[in-house]
């Protein structure tokens, strides 16, 4: 076991895996690295067993070894506890309790877009991230990069220290040679000085590059990250004769439609929050908005659209224009002319929608799209309605992220370029394979300089590398969608003595070049005079909730600090990070809070009188809000001009290949930069359910007549009847053709596994970016094929190709098929048009009022807080957010690629995602959240001979994880197939980073134990103790915010206590839609689910008409037979 | 045909039969003296500690509350354990040169954090929370007995989950008055059975279904 004195040695880790040596699929992170201390530990516990477990686990060997930890449980009992220490503080500090989490506010930035969030940290380690509700970009929600950037920030694979071609180094002895290298290019201006960032939207770091561009006019900025606004800029060019921000307001269109943008999975979490409210429906607001989508690969955004028209991405410039034209834009005239109709009546709505209706165009999408969105929004009175304009963010944004790029490479081949700094990125990997950023390009620059956060393919090929600070660790600002600016501050001293992009830009300045980011941060906003926000009477934030350590986050937060004695002694902000480099591997209450760099922010005791503010009592109010008061960006009006219209658009080059093809960012590990994230990599893609893997898309039509993915019999193949997935099946196990794919020419280096979509356009296939990296860590490395093998500058999203199946086959974990409930009426949805008749159809009866279950708990429970949810099917959108949550918060591990196969995946909460209507006309994916049901009668309990599963005085299920010997009898007898166990050791118990990671309130299971979901019966406990010592006090509607439930960009998860009429749950529960899943068992769950709801135009081509009602009526109960009806 | 056995075969039988039921009982006996045993539970061991702190000093014979060093008792889960700083505040000026306290200096001086041996360990999985005991009348030597009188600190009782019910069954037999919580030479009984059964009410404990519920101690 690894002890403080015996860490792992990651590096010789990381180089045993990527030289080849490491096993391909893991189970646990120590089993994977096969470390000699999981060595030894098997030869401790299975002294027999080591040969059988250096190969795969065969289902002989499984049983003899669950046999033996069988007999070995009831030995536990008499186990002496391991000796522990307590290590308190040497100094005070003030508001310092121990095992309190504070919360603190930050932000992450991805693609130049910032998303607040309040960090919960105990005693100074960062563990849950959550949405901060003061900022525009999150309003208390969060997305799964969000949820999942914890586990980034504690990988052991981020990369630890300084290196000169691979040796570590000091930092000391880069700035040295890297300030000798500027020097030398000060003579001529910086001329052959260049640094390639992604995109930036930090005012402080867009502050610095102007000061450097001024000593060293020479020198360039180019930005360049692969997906980017690119077309959005260039149509804005085409439209208003200048790039501009696109800022949308969801919250005010009825009538979207959506142009290939994927509007809900993106990580722009206000713009879900806006479309969610728009689209909720209750008592009080009957109508909904309607979504148009038209686009090429399912999004979120498809599944939930009321109409989606799936086209090849060819097509879409000429569709956008017969919008255009039917909308009476200038001279738009189109050349596509199928699915008039369906555009005609989209038109139609629309244009009854004016100014409340909205077009969106997707990143995606060809510059001249977005052109025509604008165009169409203008003519629809949208502009200044449901969507503004304001400069871009950005000051990059004048020339296209690519033209930028472009150049950087020419003067690199050129010889102009001499030295080169790489901050963030990974051009190497992900760059257009004609203009590929290669090593043999980058050998011709003579200093190369990489600051990133693991020693990665770019970093290989540089000079320098500089291990990067995490969001978590460092100082910074950024900007959110609508130019809010936040101070992004950090958590915890840098885990691996990483730099900032501030402080390595710092080192150009003749002066104050060692300044550390806190100071050059604040020096920049103390130039800009942060604007005072208003005051926040005291009132406003009781102290018992300052006092209460529950997660209602945004009380938590303002507690924190306005909860605190006004006297601070201590100054407001630590100006510098503690010169503590790595994290203790004690799990005890360490030091770590005392050496915090996080300042005790305490506006509200030091702005005694308002008018007196300085700009220290600014600038902590602005930490401590996590946005800067009024700093959104000015709207302005541009006026679209359609002229654009008569330019002649430089078209594709049409490669040979009679099969279209799109380029798409990975739904879970997006560009590739999280790629070493076992929960993003497991998590499974929220359209088909594909873990640890990318697949190439193609539709049933296609794949039936290329004959890839036929599967082994007919009914097997139109499985999707019955909820599953359309793929080979052998046993429980699922094959995927695999395929060779060329595109624009160039083919894919590894075979590319193909996985047939329902709602896929014919002739084209769907590639995912983001795998086949070469150097990504030990998670990450070897998985999946490289899209940015065939990506070129000239087709950069579409273009043409061909694929050819190549006779073999590989296994997908997809969990698409797993823990399927077989059919019966789970799914609900609706026609808004037909609610009340649906809703009179829908009512539940509880057919069974006689049960063999006890049932005198009930008056028990009534008298108890009873906790129940709601689960809005209309308002989920499927982003798995809560998925990602529930892993953070309820330290679920990791089990690998192999274990999904098998099934064993152990998330809590799953998204069941389910398709109608015809295999070739499938409308959906409809999306279920389905976690523990918390039955009052629960099927469960019964069947276990220890009493590990039993109810709570709540009428909660509650698992006990000590008594488990797992039989797994629960999970047979579950009717919701929600209970996961521990097949094998998942959990890893050794590496230090990961201890330091957990959330020290919940328990972490081990091997042979089953786990479920608790309705995070922490944060309840928390809750509890709280009103307890508050007088015996009842917990308020609200205090209790669950995992999955505080990440919900779209509030469809609602918990709360149903005996209380006023609570939020309590009233959903009453809503006419509100059903529960397999009622007809009276298992009495306390999870329901209220129906989904479409918004159907009746005029469209693909109208859906309502499915006869085959709902229970309401008198008379019936056998099975009538019970086992379709989805609809 | 001879017999195989012999009559007292009979005999033989039924004593080896009352001697094994005798002897599992024995031996489950056994377990469950061995179980509650203090071998296994660390009752009343003393540990030695890296620095020589004696609570009969600083309590009994100084008076000083427990609260002084245990500060975040009324607070939160854990009570709270005194850092350097506030052994410093006294320590600084009186016995400031005590070759007993260079531990305390050191620490101090080096900005070492003193890693004290941890006495009352409840297993990882139970969730103890010392702020909702002292708000519901739990007074500190209920559980840790009488701190006041322990030169070295021992475990008083055997932290095992019978012993925490018998509390969570039956709270009326072991609550006193709040003024009573931190009074170390208080027992149960110094008030009668009405007047806990009152301090119950007037506590707003929860039902005994609520108190033994797992989740109630276990996440």
């Amino acid at each position: 076991m690894a002890t403080a004195d015996n860490k792992p040695n990651f590096a010789a880790i990381r180089d045993n895996i990527l030289s080849g040596q490491g096993r391909e699929y893991w189970r646990s992170v120590e089993e994977h690295a096969d470390t000699p201390e999981f060595r030894e530990f098997i030869a401790q516990e299975y002294p027999h067993e080591i040969e059988h477990w250096d190969n795969s686990l065969s289902r002989r060997n499984f049983v003899k070894v669950m046999g033996a930890s069988l007999a070995l449980a009831g030995l536990s009992g008499c186990v002496i506890q391991p000796p522990e220490k307590i290590v308190a503080p040497v100094r005070s500090e003030e508001n310092y309790l121990p095992g309190k989490p504070k919360f603190v506010a930050t932000a992450m930035t991805l693609g130049g877009v910032a998303t607040g969030l309040l960090a919960k940290s105990y005693e100074g380690r960062p563990i849950k991230l959550e949405g901060n509700p003061d900022h525009p970009g999150s309003r208390g929600a969060t997305d799964i990069y969000a949820q999942a950037a914890i586990l980034g920030m504690y990988d052991p694979d981020r990369s630890q220290e300084t290196t000169y071609r691979g040796v570590p180094k000091t930092w000391e002895s880069f700035i040295a040679e890297f300030r000798s290298a500027i020097d030398e290019n000060r003579r001529d201006g910086g001329a052959g000085v260049r640094i390639l960032t992604e995109t930036v939207t930090s005012p402080t770091l867009i502050d610095q590059m102007t000061k450097v561009k001024a000593e060293l006019p020479g020198m360039k900025w180019l930005q360049y990250e692969p997906v980017n606004s690119d077309n959005a800029m260039a149509g804005a060019r085409m439209a208003f004769g200048s790039p501009v921000q696109t800022i949308y307001r969801f919250d005010r269109a009825e009538r979207i439609l959506a142009l290939d943008a994927d509007i809900l999975s993106g990580f722009n979490v206000g713009y879900i929050k806006d479309f969610a409210k728009g689209r909720a429906v209750t008592d009080e607001k009957t109508t909904m908005n309607r979504l148009y989508s038209i686009e090429t690969t399912t999004t979120l955004t498809g599944a939930k659209a009321d109409h989606r028209l799936a086209v090849k991405p060819s097509q879409m410039v000429e569709i956008a224009k017969a919008v255009a034209a039917a909308l009476g834009v200038g001279a738009a005239a189109s050349t596509y002319t199928e699915n008039a109709a369906w555009i005609a009546s989209m038109a139609k709505d629309l244009n009854q929608f004016r100014g409340r209706s909205l077009v969106v165009a997707g990143d995606s999408a060809d510059p001249i799209v977005h052109a025509l969105a604008h165009a169409i929004n203008g003519a629809l009175g949208n502009a200044g309605q449901t969507v503004v304009y304001a400069d871009p963010f950005s000051p990059g944004s004048e020339r296209l992220q690519l033209d930028q790029y472009r150049e950087l490479v020419s003067e690199i081949d050129a010889g102009v370029v001499k030295l080169l700094i790489i901050l963030g990125g990974n051009p190497v990997y992900n760059t257009p394979i004609d203009i590929r950023m290669s090593p043999e390009r980058l050998a011709k620059v003579p200093m190369r300089v990489h600051l990133g956060h693991y020693f990665d393919e770019t970093a290989e090929q540089c000079h320098w590398h500089v291990p990067e600070k995490h969001f978590l660790e460092g100082w910074s600002d950024a900007r959110a969608f609508d130019g809010s600016a936040t101070i992004v501050q950090p958590l915890i001293a840098p885990l691996y003595d990483g730099k900032g992009a501030h402080e390595v830009v710092q080192l150009f300045m003749r002066e104050g070049f060692d300044k550390r980011d806190y100071d050059i941060v604040k020096e920049y906003w103390q130039g800009k005079n942060i604007a005072a926000a208003p005051a926040i009477a005291p009132a406003a934030v009781p102290m018992a909730e300052a006092a209460a350590a529950s997660s209602s986050h945004g009380a938590d937060a303002h507690g924190d600090s306005h909860g605190a004695p006004a006297a601070s002694p201590t100054p407001a902000a630590s100006p510098s990070p503690s010169p503590s480099p790595s994290p203790s591997a004690s799990v005890a209450p360490t030091p770590a809070a005392g050496s915090s760099p996080v300042p005790t922010a305490s506006p509200g005791s030091t702005a005694g009188a308002a008018g007196a503010r300085t700009f220290d009592d600014n600038w902590r109010r602005a930490i401590h809000d996590g946005v800067i008061f009024n700093s959104a960006a000015t709207t302005k009006t541009v006026t679209a001009n359609a002229a654009f219209l008569a330019q002649s658009v430089p078209t594709q080059p049409a490669a040979g290949g009679d099969i279209e093809i799109a380029i798409v960012p990975d739904p879970c590990v997006y560009d590739g930069r999280f790629a070493n994230n076992g929960w993003l990599q497991e998590l499974p893609n929220p359209l088909n359910k594909i873990t640890w893997d990318n697949v190439a898309l193609v539709s049933p039509r296609t794949a039936k007549r290329l004959g890839l993915n036929s599967g082994n019999d007919e009914r097997e193949y139109a499985g999707g009847a019955q909820g599953t997935s359309f793929i080979n099946t052998k046993g429980g196990n699922q094959f995927s053709d695999l395929a060779t794919l060329s595109y624009q020419g160039a083919e894919i280096k590894k075979p590319v596994p193909v996985w047939v979509a329902p709602g896929h356009p014919d002739d084209v296939v769907t590639i995912f970016m983001g795998y086949g990296r070469t150097r990504a860590g030990r998670v990450g490395t070897g998985l999946g094929y490289n899209a940015f093998d065939v990506r070129r500058s000239d087709a950069m999203n579409h273009g043409f190709g061909e694929i050819v199946k190549t006779g073999e086959t590989t296994q997908i974990a997809s969990t698409q098929i797993h823990f399927n409930m077989e059919g019966r009426d789970l799914l609900r949805t609706w026609d808004i048009a037909n609610l009340k008749e649906e809703i009179e159809y829908g009512h539940q009866e509880d057919f069974y009022p006689k049960s063999m279950y006890q049932t005198g708990h009930r008056e028990l429970y009534n008298q108890n807080t009873k906790w129940g949810m709601s689960i809005d099917l209309n308002s989920c959108v499927g982003c798995n957010a809560c998925v990602v949550a529930c892993q953070a918060e309820n330290n679920i591990p990791v089990v690998g690629k192999e274990q999904v196969n098998r099934s064993r995946e152990m998330h809590w909460l799953r998204i069941d995602a389910y398709y109608s209507g015809d295999i070739n006309d499938a409308e959906g994916p409809h999306f279920q959240p389905v976690l523990c049901q918390q039955c009052e009668q629960a099927p469960c309990e019964v069947v276990c001979p220890v009493h590990a599963t039993v109810h709570s005085a709540e009428g909660l299920n509650d698992m006990v994880y000590n008594r488990c010997v797992g039989t797994r009898y629960c999970s047979n007898n579950c009717p919701y197939k929600v209970r996961r166990f521990n097949f094998l050791l998942y959990q890893d118990w050794t590496t230090p980073e990961y201890m330091l990671m957990r959330n020290p309130e919940v328990s972490i299971r081990s091997r042979g134990v089953m786990e479920k979901c608790t309705y995070c019966t922490q944060k309840i406990s928390v809750a509890r103790i709280e009103a307890e010592k508050d007088g015996g006090r009842a917990i308020r509607d609200g205090e209790v915010i669950t995992a999955c439930q505080a990440a919900c960009p779209t509030d469809a998860i609602i918990f709360g206590d149903i005996n209380d009429a006023g609570s939020m749950v309590a009233k959903a529960k009453k809503d006419g839609r509100n059903y529960a899943l397999l009622n007809e068992l009276n298992t009495q769950p306390r999870t329901t689910y209220l129906a989904a709801l479409k918004n159907q135009n009746s005029e469209m081509p693909d109208f859906r008409p309502p499915a006869p009602k085959k709902h229970h009526p309401k008198s008379k109960p019936e056998g099975h037979e009538t019970n086992t009806e379709e989805k609809h | 045909m001879a017999q195989i056995f012999n009559k007292s075969a009979n005999n033989i039988a039924k004593i080896s039969m009352i001697v094994a039921v005798v002897l599992a009982g024995v031996a489950g006996f056994a377990y469950t003296q061995i179980a509650r045993s203090s071998y296994l539970t660390g009752r009343y061991l003393e540990k030695q500690q890296p620095v020589q702190f004696s609570h009969k000093h600083h309590v009994g014979d100084d008076g000083i509350d427990c609260r002084y060093c245990h500060y975040s008792v009324e607070t939160t889960a854990s009570a709270g354990m005194p850092t350097t700083q506030t052994c410093m505040n006294c320590h600084s000026q009186i016995w400031s040169d005590s070759p007993y306290l260079e531990p305390v200096r050191e620490s101090y001086r080096d900005n070492k954090p003193i890693e004290w041996e941890r006495v009352h360990d409840l297993p990882e999985y139970a969730y103890f929370n010392h702020s909702s005991h002292v708000a519901k009348g739990v007074g500190c030597s209920t559980c840790h007995g009488q701190i006041d009188n322990m030169p070295a600190v021992y475990q008083e009782n055997t932290l095992q989950m019978e012993w925490c019910l018998e509390c969570h069954r039956a709270p009326e037999k072991f609550i006193r008055p709040k003024a009573e919580v931190y009074n170390m030479s208080y027992q149960p009984n110094d008030i009668d059975q009405t007047d806990r059964d009152k301090l119950k009410v007037d506590y707003k404990i929860r039902s005994t279904e609520m108190l033994t519920s797992c989740s109630t101690c276990h996440r």
